[in-house]
């Protein structure tokens, strides 16, 4: 076995038809068709995907942490963006 | 009702996908990646449900009351009827790999011809089975491929191990009286008919995989009559120790 290490594929699953793929991990695996099989053997055993993507690791882009309180950090205050605000009569019912 | 051809015949179909659900549980804990682990975790539990179905058939069809784990863990080698292909040690990585094409590119078709069966309990059997043996099938395919076309040593071992096997892929196809009246009643599934499939989708993977297929000489024989390698017993006095030790014992 070679020491060097398989790529890292990050997983996606849609559950049931109507909702997004979900992140749920990631998998070593030499090239996209292998990966697509490790995901399957790997997250779902329970019977728990329809759809399976898999994406190389390294193509996602992401925020640095030490950022962050410039990146979230101003929201914090606006509460008001959150649509807690409005009465909502009883006839509306559970919405 | 005792050795029926029927009784027969679902037996062996039985006693080759417990040993080789058997043979790939070896490797849990030792494959070279954890992904490959959980692979061969899952397509040895295929093969393990489908012996329990039809061991829990054939124990109905022979009526004395046997029922899988009878079936499975008290038999002696010379009972068992799998085909000698899948008691083949696991050998390296490759050496399984090849083992599970040249068996998935048979038990995909057969399951899937299995489906057309006379014999309704067979029929649904084979319908789940050949679900699984297509996933398994294209696995082992596509990991032969990358070895075969891989490096150097991965070509040379997953050549050696296809050198190896060839001499048991013969007994896939052999039909004996048991199974040629079963065939002619619409029961069992006739494997000389799937011959040229096999031929295909194994000739095709040998291709991509830049792998000679070795030239057919003498075959192997003798898992349908107990006739078995000196391999079989060091797997079932693994696989029945415990209830041959402690008989009944539940957990």
């Amino acid at each position: 076995m070679s020491d060097k290490n398989w790529p890292l594929w990050e997983v996606f699953i849609r559950t049931r038809n109507g909702l997004a793929h979900r992140h749920v991990g990631s998998v070593h695996a030499v090239d996209a068709t292998m990966a697509l099989h490790a995901a399957r053997d790997t997250y779902t055993r329970r019977g728990e995907g329809l759809s399976v993507w898999v994406v190389p690791s390294n193509a996602i882009t992401a925020s640095d942490p030490a950022d962050k309180d410039m990146m979230f950090e101003p929201t914090a205050t606006k509460i008001y963006r959150h649509p807690t605000f409005y009465e909502i009569p009883d006839e509306v019912g559970h919405m | 009702m005792t050795d029926t051809p029927l009784f027969q015949y679902t037996l062996r179909l039985a006693d080759t996908a417990l040993i080789l659900g058997h043979r790939l549980s070896e490797w849990v804990g030792h494959s070279p990646v954890i992904e490959e682990d959980l692979a061969f975790g899952n397509m040895g539990l295929d093969l393990i449900g489908q012996s329990r179905a039809l061991y829990t058939y054939a124990g109905q069809i022979e009526g004395k009351g046997r029922d899988e784990d009878a079936l499975a863990y008290l038999r002696d080698a010379g009972d068992y009827r799998n085909l000698l292909l899948v008691e083949q040690p696991n050998g390296d990585f490759a050496n399984t790999m090849v083992r599970q094409l040249l068996y998935a590119a048979f038990a995909y078709p057969h399951f899937e011809a299995l489906t057309r069966s006379k014999d309704e309990m067979l029929a649904a059997i084979a319908a789940k089975a050949a679900k699984e043996m297509a996933y398994h099938l294209r696995h082992a395919a596509e990991w032969t491929i990358r070895l075969g076309d891989g490096t150097e040593e991965s070509h040379t071992r997953t050549q050696n191990a296809l050198d190896e096997l060839w001499p048991y892929v013969g007994e896939l196809f052999e039909v004996d009286p048991v199974e040629r009246a079963l065939i002619e009643a619409g029961v069992a599934a006739d494997p000389t008919a799937l011959r040229a499939t096999w031929d295909k989708t194994v000739d095709e993977v040998l291709a991509d995989a830049t792998l000679t297929r070795p030239r057919d000489g003498y075959m192997q024989s003798g898992g349908r009559t107990g006739r078995h390698s000196e391999h079989l017993g060091h797997i079932l006095s693994e696989l029945q120790f415990l209830q041959r030790a402690y008989p009944g014992a539940t957990w």
